[in-house]
């Protein structure tokens, strides 16, 4: 399936290569570089690119380019998300995933990709699995292993790999049990120039990340189970009794991972928690145009709406832009064009609001668009769904777990046309 | 680095000495990099070095550093004598290093690559699996020709292998000896058809990669594994599944008849109905000669579907395309939720779904129509990104959503990506087109577009505007007449080119501008684009043929112009234009038709969306993304007409019992049953047996639905626990074979060889199987199967057996009636059942209490002890209703412990009980269960005629676990057989108990 793998970075250098077959010379890559010369923006590059004898599939991730080749027919979507699969492996182990920490530990990417594929296709994808082969860099183990001259390979066998809970590794041993679960939910929305949301969807996961002793078997149970019609799981969740009670019961990997994601689609009603006051207009004739643009909370439930970040691409006419914060502070960048304006927390008695003038290239006309203005935020303690966890249980282990349920809701892709 | 010039500076004498060898580096780079290959060759000597002292942290070290230099795709081959050394180090990381190195450059250094070959045939004799696989992995990745037959026994020893993480090694080294020698072909169909048969979930994603790989054409090794795959699907790792659901979507598409031929014409016509499942499902029931769908066929759609949950996002189109080429129309529309759910995921991903969804509503709009909102278009997606979701809400448009879209569409319209607004207008043309009520309101839109400042949408407008008039010309000269005033102040080519043609083609509709258009043309016609001179050569010609006195002079002049004009084409349009309209003596019979020719009507352009001709390849394929035929690809057969026999697929047990087919037909008949009743005979007995065991032969696909009802009706069983209480019913199965082997032995005369043959032999391999079954559950669906204690229940009333009966011919007909609502809840029935009938049924016997042996027992076990909280040891009961053996009022119970564990448990016993007063038969001490392992023992328990629950411990060596069973009053009531009379007088003696009156149709025995 998967050939070689290719890692380019921003500025079009091959910093890595790997192949699971005959050799593929780097050469490949040049169609890639034709494509990625052809589209305007990193993210435009096709995802799917045919050379006359392999096809390229790529994926952009922090910067970095991860092409894989492939010679015949494969489900694209097959690579991409192992690709994927990869780049989410590399952060867990490296904190992130850029060009230096990669060339930093290329030895363990190296091992890590000699165990994640076998002839081009998945053997060991399951972090659990991996970890247990191959043991993350941590500053103490370098510098154990560099007196000592150990090496982070596990010396143990991954019995793992054999066991009907592929996803946990065995043996696990915590001095304080304790399971966290975070309950975030992402609100994509589209807001048109009068207010009226255009469209609106939730976005939710549950990240959990659970440190326990043994084999727990835990039961997470909903106050709302009927909210969440539209999920995907984590492996380890049993369909058949979610299917049957609308429960989780799982064995939960150890560590962190994600245990579902759901969405709520915009059939259903979804509170918008921001409002944006805006008045933004360029004159005919005059060199100059006017920004005003106010931010208020609604349908917060009380609770403070934090970590504002506006932004918007002003149109390529506006020479500079000066404006006047009430609060926080902002940003216009002329090269770009991008407006981008720090809020923080707004307070309701006292909304935030930016105000001033746009100047405009001299003779230039009226740009025919209005920027759309992209907005951040964060609430803590609330999911906007409506989404309650009732209880979590646990089973085939003695001892008292400690448990946390944290909700919070952000904005995703949330736009306002102006 | 740092250490690097370290190293150096240790090697610079030697590099001195040896400078004159600096050639060595073999590379087609230029001078430039003669620096660098110098570096790298002193780096390479006291590599060697390293790799040659006798501290392994230097080899390791060095291993690294070369690893480094592989990963920057440099050339390390020269260093191989030095590291093949080291593949037998002791140390793990090195030899794992080591491997890596040898993977790479064992082809370019073939000797040397045979010296490690020695080191690896010995590893795969090694007694721990997981060196045996890597020995496997590395020795078949290393591609030389030479060791093919060395390769090939390995492969076939491996496959062959008790454990299946080797077994799948052996899977994925197949594909790779095929890529090296594919002569090997045909031994290799062998190994995979072997390893299809492996029951392990581990293996199957492997193997059916592998079969993809080597020999995708032979479809006939699947028939047989098909019901097991399918089952074992939702338990095989996520990329496995997306290979076999891609295989069985080719499979099914040539063993199964279309699902869509009754509802094709209507489904056309209108799709709109097709929503309200209702009324199509009157229809569907109307319908005179309803399609009956193969039940496997139904098999595999119902374990896919539960994958749409997955989270590899992989697998969900996997299963989407899946249902999109094998579901009936009507249930395509489950799969839509969980692709719009997947446009939340990375870029690339949102990509190939938004492929996928273009070209799926091409050809059903209402799929895809509820959310519509899902593909409106944000500033910041990526163009590629946008101008597909752009695709998908043309594609949508109808006339109920046509104004909405269009809204949305005003503000691409104005978005500042440019080519993402021109592509826009494009869309907003082909709604037009294919919406005749909002053509007018398009086309008006469009015109205003026309006054844009920015050229490139202005442009688009025109083209798009010339497209839409051409459709219908005869309303809108107001609009070209618009356009031709526009004209002077557009500068885009391609828009001027369309305007002239516009006003050439309707030159009769604007008789006065077009000439006036001309005129200006002239003027600027040196200044122009190639392609706007074309076009006016062509509107003076045809202005020419039908107004020749107001223009014959321009139509000179610019012909002219043409005639030397820079470019080749001009010149030549023009000497041709002059030739067809000016009538010379030169000129044949060819002017006399250039009114014909040139002002010929010309067909309207079709607008079509760019998706329309992919669904040729199968979705989710690379091909289907390209829009080419990728290398490789599989085309998807069209459904035959007449399905291939289905009794392939069946699968034959290990000790092939005769005419199995036909036996099961006569058991699904009621004649059958009469045996039954003429019970305690020998012939009941047998029969009974050959169907039974008859049963399990045939039917692994009922195990898998049936231990799926199970889970159903028990909601503590969950998905993951599924395939355990198939083991489950298996080893009870197993057990009442025993039992019944007992009292066929106790009870027969002259048993039917053959028969008890079988029956041996069967309880022989399934206890085998048990054994064998350590690493997973996923043994289950061994050959003697849950049918057997299916049979049992049978056996113990008659009426529920008819039932029974049919839920099995059912489950071969149309078992996707949704089963739970009819299916046998054995347990409970029986048990309340049980008493009635041994009064009904039976006539000839002595008028008191006579106590019968059934020959049955329940299927279904109770969990005594999860092997999480058992630490290993799980146990599980259930009551083989016999009479207990040791104290009359003692209830048997038999308990099945299995040892989950990987290393065996010891001293297995009964201790304390509680109530104290409890009396409890012991099994006798348990010395030592080996891992893996499960034991039945029985125990008789006194529950004084009470359901109070017996508790007890249950103790090993180290540990003790308190247990409780709890009776159900069914479970308490002894079987006895009685006359009806007999009945009837013991009934009237009851006084006070309540009544429970049930009417039972009894077949007339």
């Amino acid at each position: 399936m998967i050939h070689s793998l290719f890692l380019i970075n921003a500025s079009g250098d091959i910093f890595l290569e790997k192949h699971w077959k005959s050799v593929v010379s780097r050469s490949v890559c040049d169609y890639f570089f034709e494509a990625q010369e052809r589209a305007t923006e990193p993210e435009n590059v096709p995802p799917v690119i045919p050379t006359p004898h392999h096809y390229l599939i790529s994926v952009l991730r922090h910067r970095i380019y991860f092409v894989a080749v492939i010679q015949s027919e494969v489900p694209p979507l097959f690579v991409i998300e192992f690709l994927h699969r990869v780049v989410d492996t590399f952060q867990d182990y490296f904190g992130v995933c850029t060009e230096a920490a990669i060339k930093d530990n290329v030895v363990v990417v190296y091992e890590l990709l000699e165990e994640m594929l076998d002839n081009g296709f998945p053997l060991a994808t399951e972090s659990n699995i991996l970890k247990e082969l191959i043991k993350p860099p941590t500053i103490l183990r370098t510098m154990v292993n560099t007196i000592t001259g150990s090496t982070n390979v596990g010396e143990q066998l991954p019995t793992g790999q054999l066991s009907v809970v592929p996803w946990r590794r065995t043996g696990v041993k915590y001095t304080n049990n304790e399971a966290y679960f975070d309950v975030v939910e992402e609100i994509d929305a589209i807001i048109d120039k009068s207010g009226s949301t255009i469209t609106a969807e939730i976005q939710g996961v549950i990240d959990a990340c659970v440190k326990l002793t043994g084999m727990p078997d835990l039961t997470l149970s909903f106050m709302n189970p009927r909210l969440l019609d539209d999920v995907s799981f984590h492996p380890c969740v049993r369909f058949k009794r979610w299917e049957a009670e609308r429960i989780l019961s799982f064995i939960p990997p150890d560590g962190n991972f994600r245990l579902l994601s759901y969405h709520v689609s915009s059939q259903n009603l979804v509170a918008i928690p921001v409002y944006v006051k805006h008045n933004i207009t360029f004159r005919e004739g005059s060199s100059q145009g006017r920004f005003d643009l106010t931010l208020g909370p609604k349908q917060t439930m009380g609770k403070a709406v934090e970590a504002v970040l506006v932004s918007s691409q002003l149109p390529r006419g506006v020479l500079n832009a000066n404006l006047n914060p009430s609060q926080g502070t902002y940003t216009f960048d002329p090269v770009t064009k991008l407006l981008t304006w720090d809020v923080g927390k707004i307070n309701p008695q006292k909304l935030p609001n930016l105000k001033g003038t746009m100047n405009l290239q001299a003779g230039a006309s009226k740009p025919d668009e209005n920027p759309t203005i992209n907005i951040q935020f964060k609430i803590q303690q609330m999911a906007i769904s409506g989404l309650k966890v009732n209880r979590l249980d646990m089973y085939g282990e003695k001892y008292k777990p400690f448990k946390g349920i944290k909700y919070m809701t952000k904005a995703g892709k949330f736009q306002v046309r102006t | 680095m740092s250490t690097a010039a370290l190293y150096n500076d240790q090697g610079a004498a030697e590099a001195a000495v040896e400078a004159g060898q600096e050639t060595t580096p073999t590379s087609s780079s230029s001078g430039a990099a003669f620096g660098l290959f110098s570096t790298d060759f002193k780096k390479n000597e006291d590599l060697k070095e390293m790799l040659e002292s006798n501290k392994e942290s230097l080899k390791l070290e060095a291993m690294k550093r070369i690893v480094q230099l592989i990963s920057k795709g440099k050339n390390a081959s020269e260093l191989f004598p030095a590291i093949v050394k080291n593949v037998a180090s002791k140390n793990i990381e090195l030899k794992k290093l080591v491997y890596v190195y040898l993977v790479r450059y064992a082809e370019e250094q073939q000797d040397l690559a045979l010296l490690s070959i020695s080191t690896f045939q010995r590893a795969l004799k090694d007694p721990n699996q997981f060196i045996r696989a890597s020995a496997l992995r590395v020795l078949s990745s290393i591609r030389v020709p030479i060791i093919v037959p060395i390769m090939m026994l390995a492969i076939k020893e491996a496959a062959a292998d008790l454990s299946p993480y080797v077994r799948k090694t052996s899977a994925h080294a197949i594909q790779k000896l095929h890529s090296l020698d594919p002569d090997q072909k045909e031994q290799l169909i062998e190994v995979i058809e072997k390893l299809l048969k492996d029951k392990s979930t581990l293996v199957a994603g492997s193997v059916v990669m592998a079969f993809e790989e080597v020999c995708p054409d032979r479809i006939d090794l699947i028939h047989k594994n098909y019901r097991k795959l399918c089952n074992l699907l939702v338990d095989v790792e996520e990329w496995g599944q997306v290979v076999i659901i891609n295989m069985l979507t080719r499979y099914a598409r040539t063993q199964f008849t279309t699902p869509w031929k009754e509802d094709a014409v209507f489904d056309e016509n209108n799709e709109k109905t097709f929503y309200d499942s209702d009324s199509e499902d009157k229809k569907d029931q109307t319908e005179a000669k309803p399609y009956i769908m193969d039940p496997d066929h139904r098999l595999l759609l119902r374990n896919t579907k539960p994958l749409l949950q997955s989270r590899n996002t992989a697998v969900v189109m996997a299963v989407s395309q899946l249902y999109w080429h094998l579901a009936p129309k009507h249930e395509i529309g489950i799969v839509t939720k969980s692709l719009v759910r997947l446009l939340r995921s990375h870029r690339e991903v949102q990509f190939i779904v938004l492929q996928n969804i273009a070209t799926m509503s091409i050809q059903r709009k209402g799929m895809f129509e509820p959310y519509l909102k899902s593909f409106y278009v944000r500033s910041t997606d990526a163009t590629h990104i946008k101008t597909l979701k752009l695709e998908i809400l043309t594609n949508l448009a109808t006339e109920a959503n046509i104004s909405t879209i269009l809204r949305e569409f005003q503000t691409y319209v104005k978005s500042q990506d440019k080519a993402f607004a021109a592509a826009t207008i494009q869309a907003i043309g082909r709604c037009a087109t294919n919406i005749s009520e909002v053509t007018d309101t398009c086309l008006n839109g469009l015109v205003l577009l026309l006054s844009n400042r920015d050229e490139t949408v202005v442009a688009e407008s025109v083209v798009v505007i010339k497209k839409l008039l051409q459709t219908q010309p005869t309303q809108h000269s107001d609009i070209i007449k618009h356009m031709a005033k526009l004209f002077d102040n557009i500068t885009v080519p391609m828009a001027r080119a369309s305007i002239l043609w516009l006003i050439g083609e309707y030159c009769e509709r604007v008789p006065k501008i077009a000439p006036d258009l001309l005129r200006k043309m002239a003027k600027t016609f040196t200044a122009e684009e190639d392609i706007v001179k074309l076009q006016t050569v062509n509107l003076a010609a045809k202005l020419y043929l039908t107004n020749s006195k107001q223009t014959k002079l321009l139509t000179q002049y610019i012909l002219n112009l043409g005639k030397y004009d820079q470019n080749y084409d001009i010149r030549d349009r023009t000497r041709f234009i002059r030739q067809l309209i000016v009538p010379n003596e030169k000129s044949g019979a060819l002017s006399k038709y250039a009114r014909r020719i040139l002002l010929a009507a010309k067909p309207a352009p079709v607008l079509e969306s760019a998706f329309k001709d992919r669904d040729r390849f199968q979705l989710g394929t690379l091909s289907h993304s390209l829009n080419i035929k990728a290398s490789g690809y599989q085309e998807l057969s069209d459904w035959p007409a007449v399905a291939p026999d289905p009794t392939v697929r069946n699968v034959e047990v290990i000790d092939p019992v005769k005419e199995w087919a036909p036996s099961l037909g006569k058991a699904k008949q009621p004649k059958s049953d009469d045996k039954f009743y003429s019970d305690e005979e020998e012939k009941g007995e047998e029969g009974s047996d050959s169907s039974s065991s008859e049963d399990s032969s045939s039917s692994t696909e009922e195990s898998g639905s049936e231990s799926e009802k199970e889970s159903n009706e028990e909601s503590e069983k969950t998905s993951t626990d599924s395939g355990k209480s198939s083991s489950d019913s298996e080893r009870s199965s197993s057990e009442s074979e025993a039992e019944q082997k007992k009292k066929n032995t106790k009870k027969k005369n002259k048993p039917a060889a053959a028969d008890s043959d079988s029956v041996e032999s069967e309880a022989k391999d399934s206890s085998s199987s048990t054994e064998s079954s350590s690493e997973s559950n996923s043994e289950s669906d061994s050959d003697s199967d849950s049918p057997a204690p299916q049979k049992i229940s049978v056996k113990a009333k008659p009426k529920v057996e008819l039932k029974a009966k049919k839920e099995v011919s059912l489950l071969d007909l149309d078992d996707f009636s949704p089963a739970p609502t009819n299916a046998p809840k054995p347990s409970v029935i029986s048990s309340s059942l049980l008493s009635d009938l041994k009064g009904l049924s039976l006539s000839n016997v002595s008028p008191t209490l006579q106590i019968t042996t059934s020959s049955f027992g329940p299927e279904k076990t109770h969990e005594l002890l999860h092997h999480m909280t058992g630490k290993g040891l799980s146990a599980k009961y259930h009551f083989p209703r016999q009479p207990c053996l040791y104290q009359p009022q003692m209830v048997a119970v038999q308990l099945i412990l299995t040892n989950t564990l990987d290393h065996s448990l010891e001293e297995i016993h009964v201790g304390d009980r509680s109530p104290a007063s409890l009396s409890i038969h012991c099994f006798n001490t348990i010395e030592r269960l080996e891992p893996g392992a499960s034991v039945t023992v029985s125990m008789g328990i006194d529950f004084s005629d009470s359901t109070q629950a017996a508790n007890f411990h249950l103790c090993t060596k180290e540990d003790q676990f308190s247990v409780s069973i709890q009776p159900a009053v069914g479970e308490l009531l002894m079987p006895s057989t009685m006359t009806e009379p007999d009945f009837c007088k013991e009934q009237k003696k009851l006084q006070g108990m309540n009544e429970t009156s049930a009417t039972i149709i009894m077949a007339t025995a």
